[in-house]
């Protein structure tokens, strides 16, 4: 670990304060994620960890503290600055508009238009484009039990919806891509396969930010695991060294982490 | 937790030795098979019932309605509501609700008649202006909506009367005489123009109704922003997060709306030959109906421009129709009323498809 230390963080949040109202969602937490890991978010519910991620990937603005990218400060004043940045993310409510089909949805914000005189002036789509790559991609995820690619995503079950919104993120990501309990609404073998593909992403290089309140998952996967407690960074644990019972007895306030990075 | 701790084993186990299951729809009866279509068409209901309310008239009536000088003139009577109604389908799809289409329309009337007459400004320069005039009016709700964050139905209450108070105290209550535009500044009543093939008679506000609810629809499913305009609709918060710029959104389609409004405050002034600044006073009421019975959601995201058109012609072809059967005019109100309950029953079964 001592390597993992001296390299620059690709994704770093230093003194990160959110506020609502009178609840202090961020309380002063400080975030790291090194190149070419995944990193296991845990904490208890309203611990802030989707604050703490929205504050990392423009969809909160936080009220005070940096976040670094690769070593630079960046202000991202939107969901849209972080995905151009090269940070996708799949939210706790997945983000999805339910009336549209599954392709509006994967190229919502970022959609192809035609070659062109149709693309260029009048600013076409290409649709047939759009519904091969997102066909493609559902294809490669393997969790896909879909028939119709245009079928509206309302009429999908909670666990496709969540396969989608997972294969957009994967399908994008170039930088850092943050998964916020995406298997929670998946059955035993979809979230396996979800995991094969976090597994995947982390293969071609990405760094994966993994929100979730399944420990067996984090155990198996994570490199690092973050514990989230109160609004901050309680402490980070290798996987390797500690139990589950020792991670949720931290995460709980049972217990008391020894130092700050107890992996270190 | 050893529920999880479970299922993780027997997941290990299994890893991928089993295909993930394959769901193959039931067989679907026919009433789900026809929500489904609806879900997928949503002008098919205002269509069919266009139809077969055509069908009905033309048997009771004959061919002094089935007659293509009278379906065109139903065409005439509805253009301004037509024109008006896609604006409104534009803000409803947003989930919002636009009370100053009318107040935009004859102010912009209003704004092309006097720039011409009082200050002597060329009419096409006018025209441009009340063009402007109105797409600022659209600007000022939009901005409202958005970045004030202010509901869309207390922002547009509010400026239809201040738009509208504007048009009187402007205008000085003053109408401009239809000769005098006549001879002046013909281009203020282009719209009016008529033309005909065979018995049909076509104005130029008709084959500009039809046109810009074509375009509308053709960029509402062709392009970018008119994804945009169906995703804010649908969830605001989503649309935000999945990348779509939701301010921009909405403060163009208001301005577009705002737009539209004020040519069809110019196809008003075709249509009753004067600029009056009394006119059109429903005109927010009537385009809220046809798109009702277009079968737009008010609930937003949900919906074809087209069905406003279609909603609007349903009017027409009853005010006509009953009209020609001697019926009392409140006929047609009482079934207009019967079928904004009909289509909003039929939006919220369809909405069932989800669940
Ligand atoms: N938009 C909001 N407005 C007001 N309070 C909020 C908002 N979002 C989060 N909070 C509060 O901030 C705290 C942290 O919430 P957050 O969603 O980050 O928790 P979490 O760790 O992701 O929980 P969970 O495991 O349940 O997803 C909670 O007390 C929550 O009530
Ligand atoms: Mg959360």
């Amino acid at each position: 670990m001592s390597i993992e230390q001296k390299r620059e963080p690709i994704l770093k949040g230093r003194n990160l304060v959110k506020r609502y109202g009178k609840v202090v969602a961020l309380d002063h937490c400080d975030f790291d994620l090194y190149p070419g890991e995944i990193l296991a978010v845990i904490g208890d519910n309203g611990a802030g960890k989707s604050t703490l991620i929205k504050a990392l990937s423009g969809a909160v603005i936080p009220d005070e503290g940096e976040v670094y990218l690769e070593g630079k400060q960046v202000h991202f004043h939107s969901p849209n600055d972080a995905r151009h940045a090269g940070i996708e993310t799949v939210y706790q409510t997945l983000a999805m508009s339910p009336a549209l089909s599954i392709t509006d949805n994967m190229f919502m914000g970022r959609e192809l238009r035609k070659p062109g005189f149709r693309g260029k002036w009048l600013r076409q789509l290409d649709r047939a484009g759009m519904e091969k790559f997102a066909r493609d991609k559902l294809n490669d995820l393997g969790l896909m039990t879909i028939q119709n690619i245009n079928q509206a995503v309302e009429t999908l079950s909670g666990g496709q919806r969540q396969g989608v919104a997972v294969a957009r993120a994967a399908a994008f990501g170039s930088k850092v891509i943050i998964l916020d309990e995406p298997t929670a609404a998946l059955g035993v073998k979809e979230s396996r396969r979800v995991l094969e593909l976090i597994l995947d992403v982390k293969s071609r290089g990405i760094p994966i930010i993994l929100i979730s309140h399944n420990m067996p998952h984090v155990f198996e996967l994570a490199d690092r695991v973050h514990v989230h407690r109160l609004g901050q960074r309680l402490c980070v644990i290798d996987p390797k060294n500690h139990s589950m019972s020792d991670a949720v007895a931290f995460m709980t306030g049972a217990k008391e982490p020894e130092t700050e990075f107890e992996a270190a | 937790m050893p529920t999880d701790t479970d299922h993780y084993e027997s997941s290990v186990r299994e890893r991928r030795a089993e295909t993930v299951a394959e769901f193959k729809s039931h067989k679907a009866g026919p009433l789900q098979r026809v929500q489904h279509a609806l879900h997928v068409t949503p002008a098919l209901v205002p269509l069919i019932v266009l139809l077969v309310s055509i069908i009905v008239f033309g048997l009771l009536l004959g061919s002094r309605f089935f007659s293509p000088f009278a379906l065109t003139l139903i065409l005439q009577q509805v253009q301004i509501v037509g024109i008006v109604a896609a604006a409104q389908s534009l803000v409803i799809l947003t989930a919002g609700i636009d009370l100053s289409v009318g107040a935009i329309m004859v102010l912009s009337s209003v704004v092309m008649g006097q720039f011409t007459f009082r200050y002597g400004i060329p009419a096409p320069v006018a025209v441009a202006c009340g063009l402007a005039v109105g797409t600022a009016c659209g600007f000022v709700n939009g901005w409202l909506v958005s970045v004030m964050r202010l509901p869309p139905f207390i922002v547009t209450l509010g400026s239809w009367q201040i738009f509208l108070a504007t048009n009187y105290l402007y205008s000085a209550n003053e109408t401009i005489r239809a000769q005098e535009i006549e001879a002046a500044a013909p281009i203020l009543q282009l719209f009016g123009a008529k033309f005909q093939i065979g018995g049909a008679v076509f104005t130029v506000g008709v084959v500009f109704m039809i046109a810009l609810i074509v375009v509308l629809g053709w960029t509402l499913r062709q392009t970018a922003w008119g994804r945009h305009v169906y995703a804010v609709g649908d969830d605001a918060e989503a649309a935000q997060l999945s990348g779509v710029n939701v301010k921009r959104t909405l403060i163009s389609v208001y301005m577009l709306s705002g737009l539209i409004c004020a040519f069809a405050g110019w196809a008003l002034i075709g249509r009753i030959g004067s600029v009056s600044p009394t006119s059109g006073y429903d005109a927010n009421i009537e385009s809220i109906t046809a798109v009702v019975i277009g079968g737009i959601s008010l609930f937003g995201g949900r919906g074809s421009i087209m069905g406003s058109l279609f909603g609007a012609l349903i009017v027409g072809v009853f005010s006509l129709g009953l009209r020609l059967l001697g019926a009392d005019a409140q006929w047609t109100y009482f079934f207009i009323g019967v079928l904004i309950i009909a289509a909003v029953a039929v939006d919220q079964w369809i909405r069932k498809v989800s669940a």
